[in-house]
């Protein structure tokens, strides 16, 4: 096989069947994949259902890479939902002349995510577009998952408890520094699939009214989305939001607002008032000792928005994250 | 022996420690009551404002003392033609402008560089200004111009980048100066209004100039100037100190930046200005108009890299400026509030920004939009 991927890799032929057969089944290996038919064949109960693409640079970072994101990011999308993540589709477009090395590199990282998280990948597809068509490469991934409890922004109250799993705005920090070659010691992606402690969770039958991780936006994107689609006021409590000190020195440093900054391994629970402490006590169990409580869901409100008191009593708002992420010029 | 490393948050966290500021509000409104009278602050710096926004200090003092936002926002005050001449530079062949991040936003008087990036432009935006010659010398056979913007502050960074670009011998590297500075703006608001108790002084560009360029406002108009850093306890000490002289009578410069900002200021990043750049005649301020020596050029002998002089006719000359019926103008002479504008984020939101104030992380209407618009 070649060391770089050609166009003739997505043509269908020959190249095209290598390609699947020696890399994609291969890596990620399993029956109902092996069949090689046109479509696969599932039978599961309610299905909870997302999709999303990927696109980073640079492709691998420190605490992951775009495969690993590819499927913890969709698989994480499910689990919110309260579903059991089981299948994942995979569409990979890659730019003509990506190396095949790289690839087999990202496929590795996958398969290895998904067994983790016990998620076959059941279909898939490969296109190859020419240089400069892409960025080198662009992962689609959707992840089909069963429901176990319903959680949805719908169900979110006065009066519930708002808790973060883990420090935020480590992802985010970790890329925009790789982007632009700053070296700060200390920052990595929070990347990780967040399944294993929603089962812990979701075995307790915990009053969870609602789960989002803070992906893209940050913190600040889910409380906001929050109370304007629960129409809710929401206070938070600056000083219990979790950072690392590193993110919040990069943050200062650049003149960034850590609250904007995307996650990809933490997430932000509506919790009922009396499940609140065996929640932070189940997350603490469950691989997230730094899960916090944050603040609180107030009530119904003309303009939603959330309040963020600092620990001196003055108060401001949260803002929603908007336009490119810029830092200041003096 | 081993050392541990420096950690960042050790050069920030003493300055935001709860129980000091709360000390320092109860002194402030031990202050203001001996005073007895309302006070108005101007900040002139937009991170100050940023600062007073965000921290939420004006809730800390007592309804008497009252923050004016000035005009020390170096992208809220460029006039449109110039911002047209940015998108007028990059449109030309082989070209790639380069700037700083705050100005792929701000509107022109038809569009603006997020625009004209979007249309094909080959627009970049840097951290920092040396950057520049990485892309200069990584593309020979374009032009490349930076867009210098900014107070003295980032004056000097322009000054190092010409300088190492001449060092280097970097030939299609060319110039925009788009470099004003902070007294003659005090000096017109002054002459002009008549409101302003006192001043809090910029402690980046005083770290730059030192202190002296604020003289003339304590001795001949009898403003306090206090200069400050960016913290929460720095903005307030600032404060504490506006009114202790205010309360003895006195009008003096004083320093509480003294960890960056020494009285003679960066005698390199003068040396460096001086020789590079000269005052302009004058320079048109958006929203507030002419004002005469209140900017900096490149000096003649350097006139083959200064990009107004080489690609004149992509520069517009000065035009009347399409208003949109917003305040900026009077929030930066301190006349307005942000929300005192009927476009507060009505028509006018950071997004689709209809006057500069909007635009920038230092404006003072980005400010209130951002962290008071309820």
């Amino acid at each position: 096989m070649a060391d770089r991927i050609l166009l003739a890799h997505g043509s269908g032929g020959l190249e095209n069947q290598c390609l699947i057969r020696d890399i994609f089944v291969a890596g990620f290996e399993n029956h109902i994949l092996s069949t090689m038919d046109d479509a696969a064949v599932v039978n599961i109960g309610t299905l909870a259902v997302s999709t999303d693409s990927y696109t980073v640079d640079p492709l691998f970072f420190s605490g992951g890479d775009i495969g690993k994101l590819a499927v913890a990011g969709t698989t994480n999308d499910v689990s919110m939902r309260g579903a059991r993540p089981l299948y994942l589709t995979v569409a990979f477009i890659i730019e003509e002349g990506f190396e095949i090395d790289l690839l087999k590199k990202i496929v590795a990282s996958m398969a290895s995510e998904l067994q983790t998280i016990g998620v076959q990948v059941i279909t898939g597809d490969t296109k190859v577009v020419p240089k400069g068509a892409v960025d080198k490469i662009i992962i689609n991934t959707t992840g089909i998952g069963e429901l176990v409890c319903d959680c949805a922004v719908s169900h979110i109250q006065t009066g519930d408890q708002l808790i973060v799993s883990g420090p935020i705005a480590e992802h985010g920090a970790c890329i925009f520094a790789a982007r632009e070659e700053i070296s700060v010691h200390g920052l990595r992606s929070d990347c990780r699939s967040l399944w294993p402690g929603i089962e812990s969770l979701l075995n307790k039958k915990l009053h969870i009214h609602a789960m989002r991780d803070a992906t893209r936006g940050g913190l600040s994107a889910v409380l906001n989305e929050w109370a304007e689609q629960s129409h809710h006021l929401i206070h938070i409590v600056e000083n219990q939001v979790p950072i690392s000190t590193p993110v919040s020195g990069f943050c200062e440093m650049l003149g960034i607002d850590p609250f904007t900054l995307a996650c990809e391994g933490t997430f932000v629970l509506s919790v009922a008032e009396q499940d609140c402490q065996s929640t932070l006590e189940v997350l603490h169990q469950a691989g997230y000792p730094h899960a916090a409580l944050i603040g609180t869901v107030m009530e119904k409100h003309a303009h939603p928005h959330v309040i963020l008191q600092s620990d001196y009593g003055t108060e401001r708002l949260m803002e929603y994250p908007s336009g490119e992420i810029l830092p200041r010029i003096c | 022996m081993g050392s541990q490393p420096l950690t960042t948050d050790k050069l920030y966290s003493g300055y935001r420690n709860p129980d000091i500021i709360r000390a320092y509000s109860h002194k402030i409104h031990q202050a203001a009551q001996d005073l007895d009278r309302p006070v108005n602050i101007m900040e002139v710096c937009g991170g100050h404002t940023f600062s007073i926004v965000k921290y939420g200090l004006d809730q800390l003092v007592p309804d008497s003392i009252r923050f004016i936002h000035g005009p020390g926002c170096p992208v809220c005050v460029l006039p449109q033609h110039r911002i047209d001449a940015s998108i007028a530079l990059a449109s030309m062949e082989d070209t790639i402008l380069v700037t700083l991040g705050d100005m792929i936003k701000i509107p022109g008087s038809r569009t603006s560089l997020q625009h004209a990036r979007a249309e094909g432009r080959d627009v970049r935006f840097v951290y920092t200004p040396l950057d520049a010659i990485k892309i200069a010398t990584e593309n020979p056979h374009k032009k490349v111009i930076y867009f210098a913007i900014g107070f003295e502050t980032t004056t000097p960074m322009t000054a190092l980048l010409i300088e190492q670009s001449r060092q280097l011998k970097v030939n299609n590297l060319f110039f925009h100066i788009n470099h004003v500075l902070v007294p003659p703006a005090i000096e017109l608001i002054l002459q002009q209004g008549g409101h302003i108790d006192a001043f809090i002084g910029p402690g980046h560009v005083t770290t730059i100039t030192g202190t002296g360029i604020y003289e003339p406002f304590a001795l001949q108009h009898h403003k306090p100037v206090v200069i400050s850093g960016f913290e929460p306890i720095d903005v307030l000490d600032a404060v504490l100190k506006i009114l202790l002289q205010l309360c003895d009578n006195k009008a003096i410069v004083e320093n509480c930046y003294s960890r960056s900002a020494k009285p003679e200021g960066n005698l390199k990043a003068q040396a460096l200005v001086s020789k590079y750049f000269e005052t302009r005649e004058d320079f048109i301020w958006r929203g507030i108009g002419t004002i005469e020596n209140s900017a900096m050029k490149l000096r003649d002998e350097y006139v083959e890299i200064d990009a107004e002089q080489q690609f004149s006719r992509y520069c517009p000359r000065a035009t009347q400026e399409k208003t949109s019926g917003c305040l900026c103008g009077q929030i930066l002479m301190g006349h307005a509030q942000p929300k005192d504008c009927a476009l507060f984020g009505k028509g006018c939101t950071p997004s689709s920004p209809q006057g500069s104030c909007m635009v920038s992380n230092e404006g003072a209407c980005a400010a209130y939009y951002r962290y008071r618009r309820y």
